[in-house]
């Protein structure tokens, strides 16, 4: 309950803006629209962009997508905003056909990575911009576009700012007017191209909390872009691994880190290292010597076993374990990242070691995995 | 003591950063520089208004008053009129189509419109006499309607118009490829129509360029000689402008009169300067902040 004591609680004033503006988006568009991608294949003159993508975006979720460049992440954001058409496929937002509407129609939100923010206006008239070009009918009163702008300030925290121009503001600052702009034409669906990528990291981080937060309150169905699996981690509900045109996974941070579907997934997010086995009759053979690994369900043949630096116990050569000779020993955050020769051949991998551990480059050290996961050596990528 | 005192000095003394030169090299290129305008640019427009003034400020009136030197100065302006707001169509609609689409022979388009600059205007202006003139390929057609256009208004319109063609263009295609289509882009999915995406936004971000090519396209418009003295004809009192004018006056010696047009022209171009100073004065703000 906001308090009535005079001077007005600024924090119940807030809460009370956010309301309103959550409440007003929601008469004026009866809520927000998942979105359906249906095979969708994307050619720029004969080269790929897009091998036939399908997925299900829930109303109100925040989704990342995220991939190296040339994943196509960016391609299929652009054909969701309008900005590009896709060679085939369906795009739904809601059960309606989104590839009948153009840009313009489609009422999407979209934050251009660099911003694209309209130079000679300033913060106000950016903001203002997609309710003053509506047609008459459906245009807001001046009064009206000034409450919603000032509204919308609060929201991204600017308030005050609003008679300054883009060249005057700093990067995040610069981000949060962009952010307000798509806002303002209450989307059905909000779009952002790498929305962080180019700021620098302490602003980044803050940033992306302060998205979480806008979405949690407001409730856009929201898709980003981004290379960062830390960002998509953290901020996304669910993050989809794009790598070169296909989708490789869709699941929370926890099931693309702890369970991931292909060996681009696991190498892609956080950190890895690979082996070389083989695998015959359920034993995990690493030459010649079988591995304590337990009954393995891979198929016989050779394959790639895939763990986590942080994920090795390390203890004495033995039978069982998988020794290397240190070739060099690094601080890594509070625990100290050893690089592994194996086998002589070429094979380096990565394990952590408590920062007391006792070990020079030259030693040997045994180790065993403790959580892995294997994959088919002729798997893709 | 002696000693220490003498040690640090000198290699602080003879610091300079590597992108200042020495102040002799400084003053020998200030000195060139501003001996180079004052001989060439400053003297012979001092020189101008010097011989127009020679017989006093009434004589000069008399000399832009005269009933020919009205007409040609009427001729200029509605030359200008028409050919400054026709480049700027053509230049708003090559430089959009340059800058924003990719299509098929864009380069060879970047090149027609930089052709006026290379080829010398009495080249331009046979050109519509070998179009247009009695003998010319449309003249029989021409004739027979009865449709004047060498040595007329028209033709030298049209000299004009070529002539002054990349003025516009030229200015606008660098900005607006540097611009490239992002802001038009963020227009369109915040709702906006094209015609209220090219009003709102390509508009203003190339206005300073465009008002600077109209100014110069302007100067150019009134001032070009070469091509309108070709397709012109000379008619006094029909088809003389003020350029021509000048010309034929200072040819039949009659110094003040061909002076007080020319001092004329030369105030336009001061004038022209004027305004663009007066506006990156004005507008410096607003300016700098679109190129940021």
């Amino acid at each position: 309950m906001p308090t009535k004591s005079p001077p007005p609680d600024a924090e119940a004033d807030t809460m009370n803006v956010i309301n309103e503006i959550v409440a007003e988006s929601l008469v004026t568009d009866g809520g927000q629209v998942g979105v359906t991608i249906e095979n969708v294949v994307k050619t720029f003159q004969d080269t790929p962009a897009l091998h036939g993508v399908s997925l299900e975006v829930g109303a109100g979720e925040l989704l990342a997508l995220l991939g190296p460049s040339g994943s196509g992440k960016t391609t299929l954001l652009r054909i969701l905003a309008g900005l590009d058409a896709p060679t085939e496929g369906r795009v739904l937002f809601g059960s309606g056909d989104a590839l009948n509407l153009d840009m313009r129609q489609r009422n999407v939100g979209f934050v251009f990575q660099n911003y694209a923010l309209f130079r000679h206006m300033t913060v106000f008239n950016n903001i203002a911009f997609g309710l003053k070009v509506r047609p008459g009918s459906r245009r807001p009163s001046r009064a009206d576009i000034r409450k919603r702008v000032m509204n919308l300030l609060d929201l991204v925290q600017l308030s005050g700012l609003e008679k300054r121009f883009p060249g005057q503001l700093s990067g995040g600052q610069r981000q949060r007017v962009a952010l307000a702009r798509a806002l303002a034409i209450e989307p059905r669906v909000l779009l952002l191209d790498e929305p962080f990528g180019a700021l620098d990291a302490k602003v980044r981080r803050e940033l992306r909390r302060w998205l979480r937060e806008i979405h949690d309150r407001t409730g856009h169905t929201t898709i980003f872009v981004t290379h960062d699996q830390e960002e998509a981690m953290e901020l996304a509900d669910r993050v989809v691994v794009m790598s070169q045109g296909r989708i490789e996974q869709v699941g929370t941070a926890d099931e693309v880190y702890d369970a991931p579907a292909s060996p681009f997934v696991f190498s892609f997010i956080g950190e890895s290292s690979a082996l070389p086995v083989t695998v015959r009759e359920g034993r995990v053979l690493l030459g010649d010597r079988a591995l304590e690994l337990g009954v393995a369900s891979a198929a016989d043949g050779p394959a790639m076993l895939h763990f986590r630096p942080h994920d090795a116990t390390i203890g004495k050569p033995g039978e069982d374990a998988i020794d290397g000779v240190v070739t060099s020993v690094r601080r890594h955050g509070s625990m100290r990242r050893l690089e592994l020769s194996i086998g002589g051949n070429g094979t380096h991998v990565e394990i952590d070691a408590k920062p007391d551990f006792p070990v020079r480059p030259g030693g040997v050290v045994a180790f065993m995995p403790t959580r892995w996961h294997l994959f088919p050596a002729n798997g893709h990528s | 003591m002696a000693d220490i005192a003498h040690v640090p000095a000198p290699a602080v003394r003879h610091f300079r950063s590597a992108s200042t030169e020495s102040p002799a090299v400084r003053g020998m290129l200030i000195t060139i520089a501003v001996a180079f305008l004052l001989s060439f640019l400053v003297l012979p427009l001092a020189i101008v208004f010097f011989e127009a003034f020679r017989e006093g400020f009434g004589a000069f009136i008399e000399g832009i008053t005269e009933k020919d030197a009205l007409a040609a100065i009427k001729l200029t302006i509605i030359v200008a009129a028409i050919s400054v707001p026709a480049n700027l169509i053509f230049g708003l609609a090559a430089s959009w189509a340059i800058a924003k689409f990719e299509f098929r022979g864009k380069s060879l388009l970047i090149t027609l419109i930089d052709l006026p600059f290379s080829v010398s205007p009495v080249t331009s202006g046979l050109i519509y006499v070998l179009l247009f003139g009695a003998q010319g390929f449309f003249g029989p057609f021409l004739q027979a309607h009865d449709i004047q256009i060498i040595f007329a208004v028209p033709g030298i319109v049209l000299a004009t118009i070529f002539v002054t063609f990349p003025f516009i263009a030229r200015e606008l295609i660098p900005i607006m490829q540097e611009q490239g289509t992002q802001d038009e882009e963020a227009a369109l999915s915040l709702g906006a129509t094209g015609w209220q995406t090219f009003r709102r936004i390509t508009l203003p971000n190339v206005k300073w360029a465009l008002l600077y090519g109209v100014l110069l396209c302007n100067a150019r418009a009134m001032g070009e000689f070469g091509a309108v003295s070709v397709v012109s004809g000379k008619i006094r009192g029909k088809t003389n402008t003020m350029p021509l004018q000048v010309e034929i006056l200072y040819n039949e010696y009659m110094q003040t009169a061909a002076f007080a047009l020319a001092a004329l022209l030369a105030l336009l171009a001061l004038v022209t300067l004027l305004i663009k100073s007066v506006l990156e004065w004005r507008y410096a703000d607003e300016i700098a902040a679109a190129r940021r």
